[in-house]
This record gives structure tokens, sequence and C-alpha cells, in this order.
């Protein structure tokens, strides 16, 4: 156990110090994870005309609550990985002793570490903005929730990070059989914009549309850890049971391609 | 003149017949373009409902914006994007030296070198949202012709605001994720400006001009532009591309070459 903490430990020295070499990227990052701000302008607008389910002070706290889960669930692994193999530099980190795989995880640990005071800048902007967010107005109470709501947030937070990386990783494993795998990933990254709460609370969806997503796994990956953080009711059990189910199975996956990957990798450049 | 005309020619030629080693890739930037467009328009469905008008806009005034939106998402992936990431690319492995050296304008090579085919799609998508809106709103010809200028100005404003950003790349080297914050940042553009509260109304005309983007062309294309705003996309275009030009020239002052 300690060799394992050890070798983390190091992984995130040598991942947070590459990051910060380049800093003015991870400004870039920050902004580019502002679509939760943007939709916050466009639904706390059209609250306010009265003709939504939600007043603006939900939807300013929805969408701040978004923005936060938002910070933590950003993965670019396959961004990473397709390089890594096109260019033949995955064969090197073949050699060590550790799958790589803890080495990218950790890269991701890394840079949310390198973007939290930006995020923190950006946070405390928008609740100045937005002051009823957490003030509250005549429909809903100010943002006060519970420990175990808080807890059950930071969960489901790791929860979704964790399906988005194993879901994510798995589709960049097909690298070693195409070269362009960010692109057909692009497209499972569509139904994660679209139907999981990112650019519209499930609250406004009609009643057929919200009932079809939430038998997928997108919800789960924003609305659901949201939710939480809002602490608001949320069907807690199915939220848990779901993002496990998907990780366990996408995890069993993911072994065998990286086996069967492994096999089929002619190591270019070696 | 016509040097830089047939150069671009070839420089397109050769990027489409290297991006056809990827056949595949139409199948999937057809399904992307597809699935992007049809989730757009969920989302401004949505705003829609209960009789809600955002912004004062009708149905297929919202589509005009989204259209012209769509229709630049396409620019921004054929050319502005590969470019971008070109340069940055150059910068950080040394060879920004020999465009330097070309006898030609280094700007013009950075800025048009690269041609991806996949974000067409994006274009033709853009293109027949905009004609429907158009069709259902019966846009006069003369309207029609001031919208296409007005969405080229509005192309220009895009290129000139993300040249600007990736010139920076002169100081931090390694800059690539300048396409993924311009994406985030013209996704404002999707919904018509006047769908904002009255901050982000100004921040998105004033600092990041993301209204003469797409809201003002789009309202040219409706014949609703009034001539003051007409003027302002103009004068906007204008001034990001002298900027641009001008940044550009700056920057180079502080390039060091990779061998020195």
């Amino acid at each position: 156990m300690t060799a394992w903490t050890r070798r983390l430990r190091a992984f995130f020295g040598i991942e947070y110090a590459l990051m910060l070499t380049y800093r003015a990227e991870i400004l870039l990052w920050a902004v580019a994870t502002c679509l939760p701000l943007i939709m916050l302008g466009v639904w706390s607008q059209a609250a306010e005309s009265g003709d939504f389910v939600r007043s603006p002070a939900w939807m300013a706290r929805y969408f701040i609550a978004v923005f936060l889960v938002r910070q933590v669930t950003i993965v670019w692994v396959i961004h990473h990985f397709e390089f890594l193999v096109v260019s033949g530099r995955l064969s090197p980190q073949l050699l060590l002793p550790v799958d790589p795989v803890w080495r990218y995880a950790v890269a991701h640990l890394a840079e949310q570490a390198c973007r939290l005071p930006i995020v923190v800048v950006m946070l405390i902007g928008c609740l100045l903005l937005f002051p009823t967010a957490w003030r509250g107005d005549a429909a809903v109470g100010p943002w006060a929730p519970g420990l175990g709501a808080v807890a059950g947030g930071v969960l489901a937070c790791m929860a979704a990070f964790t399906l988005r990386f194993v879901l994510q990783y798995t589709f960049a494993l097909l690298a070693f059989w195409v070269e362009r795998v960010a692109a057909v990933h692009e497209l499972v990254y569509l139904l994660i914009l679209f139907a999981s709460g990112m650019v519209a609370p499930l609250e406004v969806f009609p009643a057929a549309a919200r009932d079809a997503v939430l038998w997928t796994p997108f919800p789960w990956l924003v609305w659901f850890p949201a939710k939480l953080l809002m602490g608001e009711s949320a069907p807690v059990l199915r939220g848990f049971v779901t993002l496990g189910g998907w990780i366990l199975v996408l995890a069993v996956i993911n072994r065998v391609v990286w086996r069967c990957g492994l096999k089929h990798h002619s190591a270019m450049g070696a | 003149m016509r040097r830089y005309g047939k150069t671009l020619c070839r420089f397109w030629g050769v990027s489409v017949a290297a991006e056809m080693e990827y056949r595949a890739n139409f199948v999937i930037s057809c399904l992307t373009t597809v699935l992007t467009l049809g989730g757009a328009l969920f989302t401004v469905g949505l705003l829609f409902q209960n009789g809600h008008t955002p912004g004062g806009y009708s149905w297929p005034a919202a589509l005009t914006v989204l259209g012209v939106y769509t229709l630049l998402d396409g620019l921004q992936q054929t050319l502005l994007a590969p470019n971008r990431a070109a340069l940055t690319e150059h910068v950080r492995s040394g060879t920004l030296d020999f465009v330097l050296l070309k006898p030609m304008h280094a700007q013009f090579w950075l800025s048009l070198r690269r041609f991806s085919p996949w974000g067409l799609t994006d274009v033709a998508g853009g293109l027949a949202l905009v004609a429907y809106a158009g069709w259902c709103l019966g846009v006069s010809p003369r309207a029609a012709l001031t919208g296409g200028v007005a969405v080229l100005l509005g192309g220009v404003i895009l290129y000139a605001v993300g040249f600007l950003l990736a010139t920076l790349t002169i100081w931090f080297v390694k800059l690539y994720n300048i396409t993924i914050a311009m994406s985030a940042l013209l996704e404002a553009g999707r919904y018509p400006i006047q769908a904002y509260p009255a901050v982000y109304r100004a921040f998105f005309t004033a600092v990041l001009p993301v209204a003469f983007m797409t809201s003002v062309p789009a309202a040219a294309l409706r014949g609703e532009a009034g001539v003051w705003w007409l003027v302002g996309l103009a004068a906007v275009s204008g001034a990001t591309f002298g900027a641009s030009c001008l940044f550009w020239r700056f920057a180079l002052r502080f390039y060091t070459s990779a061998s020195s």
C-alpha cells in the first residue's frame, strides 16, 4: 500500500510540475469550462418572465452547481492517449512496471488542482453577479445544503468523474486500431452535452424526454450531482446504482480491450 | 494577388488530399453535425415552451441565429482551428523560422495554410438552417445579400479574435487549448443576444464581440438590423482585424527562434 501511495504521489508531483510549466494554458482550460455560466445567463433571464416552472434564483443556483460539477469531471485522456499512440510515445511508458492508466488519472487530478485558483475567482464572480443564487428569492430559500447532501454531492462528483474517465479511456484504447478516436468520441460528448442537464435542467424537459434520458447514464453525470449539491431531493439510490453499474461494466470492457490492444500494438517509433 | 490565389488553391488541394486518407471521418462529421444541430434545436426549443419568447425572438428568428452560429462553427473547424493549432506547433518545435523566411506574408501563410474539409458539414448544416428560417420569414433578396456580407464580417471577427489569442503563443509557447476556449465562448452566440441578462449583453457586445458574430449578422439577414448596428459590425471587424495584424507584428519582435 505504501508503495502505491508513493507511486501515485510521485506521479502527481510530476504531472503538477508539468502542468505548471505552461500555466497560461490552464487559464484557457478554465475559460473553456464556462459553458454552464453562459447557460446560467440564458436560463435565469428566461425564468424572469415566469414562463417556467423554476425561478431565476433556482436557475442560477442550478447552473452554478453544474459549473462546480463540471470543474471536477472534465476528462481529456482521449486526446492525450491518441497523441501517445500515434506518435509512438506510448512505448516507453509500457516499459514501466506500472499500468500507465494510473498516471493519466493522476494527471487529471493535477490539472484540476492547477485550475482551482481560477475556478474560485470565477465562482466568486458568479455569486456576486447573481446574489439570489445563495440568498434565494420568493420561490426558493437560501442555498444551505445539509452535510449529508454535500457529502453525497461530492461522492456523486467522484463517481461521475470515474465514469467519464473509464468511458473516455475505453474509447481512447480504440486508438490501437483507429487513428482518429477523438473524433469518434466527440459523438459521445455531444450526447453528454445535450442529455446530461448541462445546457438545460431536466426540470424544464418535457416529461417524456426527461423519463427517456433518465434511463441513459448521462443525466447522472451532471444533473444528479448538481441536484445533490443544491441540497435538493434526488433519486439517490438509483443515481449511485446507475453510476456504479456503468463504471463496473465499462471497467471490465476496458481491461479486455486493453489486453487485445496491447497484443495488436505495433509500437510505432520503436 | 494572383500568386496568392494560386498558392491558396495549392495549399487547400494538398490539405484535402492529406485528409482524404481518413475518409471514414466524413461519416463521423456528418453524424456530429446532425447530433449537434438536433441537440441545439432541442435546447432552443426548450426555451420556447409555455409560449415563452427568449429576447422577444420568434422561432424562425432564433433559428437564423442558430444557423449563423453553426455556419461560423463550421468555418472555425475548417480553417481557423487547424491553422491556430499549427501556429502553436510551429512555435513549439521551432519551425516558425522556415515560415518567416518564405517569400510570402507570414500571417497569410499561418492563417490559411491548413484546410480541414470535415467542418464543411457544419457549414452546410448552418446554411440549410439559415435558408429554411429565411424562407419561413420571407426574407427579401436584398436583406439576404446584406446578411451574407454581415456573416462574412462576423467570420472576420471570429478569425481576428482567435488569431490575436493564438499570437500569445509567441510568449507562452504551449496554447493548444485556444480552440477549446474559443469555441466555448462562441457557444454564447448560439442564442440571441437579447436573451441574456444586461451584464452578459454588455460583455458579449463590448468586451468579447460575440453579438457581432452571430446576432447582428442574423438580424441583418432578417432585414431587422439598424444601419448603426451594421456600421458597428463593419467597425468592429475592421478594428479586430487590424489589431490582429498589428499585434502579430509586435509579437514577432519577441520571437527568439528555436536555434538562438
